[in-house]
C-alpha cells in the first residue's frame, strides 16, 4: 500500500480525489485553506485527457462555494466544499437546507474548527451544527482517520442521500503523520435525480423533513455499530469518553495512568455522530464516574449531564477541563488525576510576547498612516474594520481600527452607525473580504445614500491565509463599484505607498467632507503574494 | 524509543524546512513521525512553533507534553526560552542561535537572555548566521542548527544530509552545496 506524510488538510484532499471527486469549492480560511491548495496541486498534475480530472476552485465566499458543490451533487457527481468554522455561518442557508434535499452525488462538507482561536474570532463547534441540520458528522482522531473517513464519507453520503460533515480542528489540520493511501476510484457519470426532492417548496419540504427526522433516528441507531465508535472494557471506577483528536491526548497518558492506578478506565471513543446513545448508556450504567474529553464545546458531556442529578460527570462544565481554549495532553493528564509533568522554567527575564504584525513595507501600513492623518481634527469619528491582515491595524503603532466582527461587517456596521448619526464613519476592508461579504452592504449604502466612506485595501490577494488570488483582479473592482451605483466622482483610486502619503491624505480628507457614500481604493500588491509569485 | 523536538523562532526563519529535513531523515530510518506546525495569523512576524515527535511507535498526541522534549531547536534566543517548560529537566538540550530578532519594542536585555540559556544544564549557543555566511548564504542558518542538532539526534548523519539534498535539489546544485556545508559547520561547531 502506498504511503504519504500528510497534514490533516492534505489527507482530506487526497482522500477526496481518490474517492472520485469531480468538483471541489472553497473560500480560504485558517485552518482549512490547505485542503483547496492541495486539491489544486493534485489537479494540476492530472493529464488533460485523463478521466480523473476534477475541478478545484476558490469561490467568492463559503455560501457560493457550498451552492456550487450542491449543484455538482445534483448533477450526480461527487463534490466537496471546505471552509473554516465561521465560514459555515456564511453558508448556513444552503447547509441546513441541503440536509432536506435528496443528495445525489456524494456531498462532503469539511469544516475546520479552531479551538484556542489561533486565527479566528470564535470557538464555535461544528458538531452542533451538523446536529442542527440533522446530518451525520465524522470527527477524525488522526491524519489516517481524516483520510479514511473522507474516502468513505462519499459512499455514506450517497447511501443515505444526505450531506456528510467532517469536523476537524486546527491541530489535526496542521499536523502531519504517515497515511496509507487507497485505490483511485473512477468518477460518477452525470445522472440527474428523479422526482421532486430537490424542490423545497413547502409541500415537498414538509415531506422531506419527516424523512430527514426518520433518517436521523436510523443513523442514531447505526451509530452504535459503526467502526468509528468503539467501546472498550476497563475498570468500572472510571469511564472515559473521548471524541476525535481528544483520543490522542488520552492515549498519550494511558501508560502512566495504568502504572498509577493499576488498570485502564472503561473507554468509549466517538468518531461518528449522531451520538451512539446505546454505547454511551452502557458506559454510564457500568461506571461509577464519567470523564468526557472533547476539543470544542462540551457537546457529549452536556447531553450526558442532563438536568436531573445522576452519577458524577466530569469535563468542561464542572471545571475538570478548561471550558475555553484548545485541549492538549497536559490538560487531559490533569483531568485523569495524574501528576503534572514539569519542564524547566525561565528564572531572570520576562518572556514578553511577540504578537503578529504587518510585514515590513506592507501597503496596509501606508494606508493606515494616511487614514489616521486624514482623521486628525475630527473630535468624533469611527473606523470599523474587518477580517484579514489589516486587522493587525488594531495594534500599535497604528491603533487605527475600532471593530472586527465578521466578514463584511465593517461596511454594514459603518452604515448603521452613520444612519443613526455617528459621522464621519470609515469602513476599512480588504478586497477579498469586500467581494466575500462587503458588496451587499455597499448596495444598502447606495440605496439609502448613507454618509459613509469605505476604504478598500486592494492588494489583489487573500493575504492572511497565504496569498490566494482574489476572486477578481484589481482591474475589475472599479467597474463593480460603478455598477453598484457609487457616484464615479466619489470612487477614488490611490496607490497605497508612503511616497504618495500627502496626496492620499488630501483625497481621504475630501471624501470625509463629502456627505454621501464614497469608496476609496488603496492599491498595492501584497508583499507575501509577490514573494510567492517569485518562488513559483 | 521516543524523541520529541520543539522547533521555534520568528515567522520567516525557515523553521518548516528544518522540520521537514529531520522528519524525512527519521522516516528513512523507519521511525514513525508526527509533526505539528502553526499557520495563519501568527506567521506574520510573530512567534513560530513546530513540534516534531519521533518514535519507534507512532506518537499519540500531535503536540509535545510539557517536560518531555529532548531538544529545543531555536532560531532565536528569546523564543527558545519561551518553550523551556516543554524541555525535559532530566535530559533535555537547548540549541539556540544567538542573534536576537528585535521586532518588538520591549525585547529584554540580550545579555540576560543569553545568560539564561547559558545557565541551563545542557545547551549549545551558536552564531548560526555567521557560520551560514561562511558557508555561502546567511539564509542557511537554519541548516547550521540542524548540523549542531545532528550531534544529539538519534539519526544517522548521512540520512540528514540526504534529506537536505532532497529538500534543496530543485533549487540547484549550488544551494545544495551551501546547505551541506552549513550542516558541516554546525556539526563541527564547538561551543
Amino acid at each position: 500500500m502506498a504511503q504519504e506524510t500528510l497534514m490533516g488538510d492534505e489527507a482530506i484532499a487526497y482522500a477526496a480525489v481518490h474517492a472520485g471527486l469531480s468538483g471541489a469549492f472553497a473560500y480560504p480560511g485558517t485552518p482549512s485553506t490547505e485542503i483547496m491548495e492541495t486539491l489544486q496541486e493534485l489537479a494540476a498534475k492530472i493529464p488533460q485527457d485523463s478521466p480523473n480530472r476534477f475541478v478545484a476552485q476558490w469561490c467568492t465566499n463559503e455560501k457560493t462555494a457550498y451552492e456550487s458543490a450542491l449543484g455538482a451533487s445534483f448533477a450526480g457527481r461527487r463534490a466537496m466544499v471546505s471552509m473554516k468554522h465561521v465560514g459555515l455561518n456564511v453558508a448556513m442557508d444552503p447547509f441546513v437546507n441541503s440536509g432536506l434535499v435528496n443528495i445525489n452525488g456524494g456531498l462532503v462538507v469539511v469544516v475546520a474548527d479552531d479551538p484556542g482561536m489561533h486565527s479566528s474570532q470564535d470557538e464555535q463547534d461544528s458538531r452542533l451544527l451538523a446536529d442542527f441540520a440533522r446530518i451525520p458528522c465524522f470527527e477524525p482522531a488522526t491524519q489516517q482517520e481524516a483520510y479514511d473517513m473522507t474516502y468513505e464519507a462519499f459512499d455514506y453520503s450517497e447511501k443515505h442521500h444526505c450531506p456528510v460533515l467532517i469536523r476537524i480542528t486546527t491541530r489535526l489540520a496542521h499536523s502531519r503523520s504517515i497515511v496509507d493511501i487507497r485505490d483511485q476510484k473512477s468518477q460518477n457519470l452525470i445522472k440527474k435525480p428523479e422526482g421532486m426532492d430537490w424542490i423545497l417548496m413547502p409541500a415537498v419540504a414538509r415531506r422531506r423533513w419527516k424523512e430527514v427526522i426518520a433518517r436521523q433516528s436510523m443513523l442514531s441507531e447505526e451509530s452504535n455499530a459503526v467502526k468509528w465508535n468503539l467501546l472498550s472494557k476497563g475498570s468500572k471506577a472510571l469511564g472515559v469518553i473521548t471524541t476525535g483528536l481528544a483520543l490522542q491526548y488520552y492515549k498519550e497518558n494511558l501508560a502512566d495512568y495504568r502504572a498509577a492506578k493499576g488498570s485502564d478506565p472503561m473507554h468509549l471513543h466517538i468518531g461518528f455522530f449522531p451520538m451512539p446513545t446505546e454505547l454511551i448508556r452502557s458506559l454510564y450504567e457500568t461506571c461509577d464516574e464519567i470523564l468526557v474529553i472533547e476539543d470544542g464545546y462540551p457537546y457529549v458531556e452536556h447531553l450526558l449531564r442532563g438536568i436531573v442529578p445522576g452519577k458524577p460527570v466530569h469535563g468542561k462544565e464542572d471545571g475538570t477541563i478548561p471550558y475555553d481554549g484548545e485541549l492538549n495532553a497536559d490538560i487531559v493528564r490533569k483531568a485523569l488525576g495524574l501528576l503534572e509533568n514539569k519542564g524547566l522554567m525561565v528564572k531572570n527575564i520576562s518572556l514578553v510576547g511577540r504578537p503578529p504584525q504587518l510585514c515590513q513595507g506592507c501597503p496596509h501600513a501606508d494606508s493606515y498612516t494616511a487614514l489616521k492623518e486624514a482623521l486628525k481634527g475630527y473630535m468624533l469619528y469611527a473606523v470599523t474594520s474587518d477580517i484579514g491582515c489589516y486587522t493587525l491595524g488594531a495594534l500599535p503603532p497604528y491603533s487605527a481600527i475600532e471593530t472586527t466582527v465578521d466578514m463584511g461587517a465593517s461596511v454594514g456596521m459603518a452604515r448603521g452607525a452613520a444612519e443613526v448619526g455617528l459621522e464621519p464613519v470609515v469602513a476599512v476592508i480588504g478586497d477579498s473580504t469586500f467581494y466575500h461579504s462587503g458588496l451587499t452592504n455597499l448596495l444598502d449604502a447606495v440605496s439609502h445614500k448613507t454618509n459613509m466612506k469605505v476604504l478598500i485595501l486592494d492588494n489583489s490577494t487573500t493575504g492572511m491565509t497565504g496569498a490566494q488570488p482574489t476572486i477578481l483582479p484589481s482591474s475589475q473592482l472599479e467597474p463593480i463599484l460603478k455598477g453598484c451605483g457609487i457616484d464615479p466622482a466619489h470612487i477614488r483610486i490611490l496607490r497605497a505607498h508612503k511616497m504618495d502619503n500627502e496626496k492620499n491624505v488630501a483625497v481621504i480628507k475630501e471624501e470625509l467632507a463629502y456627505r454621501g457614500p464614497s469608496v476609496i481604493v488603496m492599491v498595492r500588491e501584497c508583499l507575501e503574494a509577490l514573494k510567492k509569485a517569485r518562488k513559483a | 524509543m521516543k524523541y520529541d523536538i520543539v522547533l521555534c523562532g520568528v515567522g520567516g526563519q525557515g523553521g518548516i524546512s528544518v522540520s521537514v529535513v529531520i522528519a524525512r531523515a527519521a522516516m528513512a530510518e523507519g521511525l514513525r513521525v508526527k509533526q505539528s506546525e502553526v499557520h495563519g495569523m501568527s506567521q506574520r512576524g510573530g512567534e513560530v512553533l513546530a513540534h516534531l515527535r519521533l518514535g519507534t511507535e507512532e506518537p499519540a498526541s500531535p503536540i509535545i507534553p510539557r517536560g518531555s522534549a529532548s531538544l529545543i531547536l531555536s532560531f532565536e534566543p528569546l523564543e527558545g526560552l519561551r518553550y523551556l517548560p516543554w524541555l525535559s529537566a532530566e535530559q533535555g538540550t537547548m540549541i539556540s542561535a544567538v542573534t536576537p530578532i528585535k521586532n518588538i519594542p520591549n525585547y529584554p536585555d540580550i545579555d540576560s537572555v543569553l545568560a539564561e540559556i547559558n545557565a541551563l544544564p545542557r545547551k549549545v549557543l551558536v552564531d548560526a548566521d555567521a557560520l551560514a555566511r561562511e558557508a555561502g548564504n546567511v539564509r542557511a542558518a537554519n541548516i547550521v542548527l540542524v548540523g549542531v542538532a545532528s550531534r544529539f539526534l538519534p539519526l544517522k548523519e548521512e540520512n540528514l544530509k540526504n534529506a537536505i539534498r532532497e529538500l534543496f535539489a530543485r533549487k540547484g546544485e549550488a544551494l545544495v552545496d551551501i546547505n551541506l556545508k552549513a550542516f558541516e559547520y554546525g556539526r563541527n561547531y564547538n561551543s
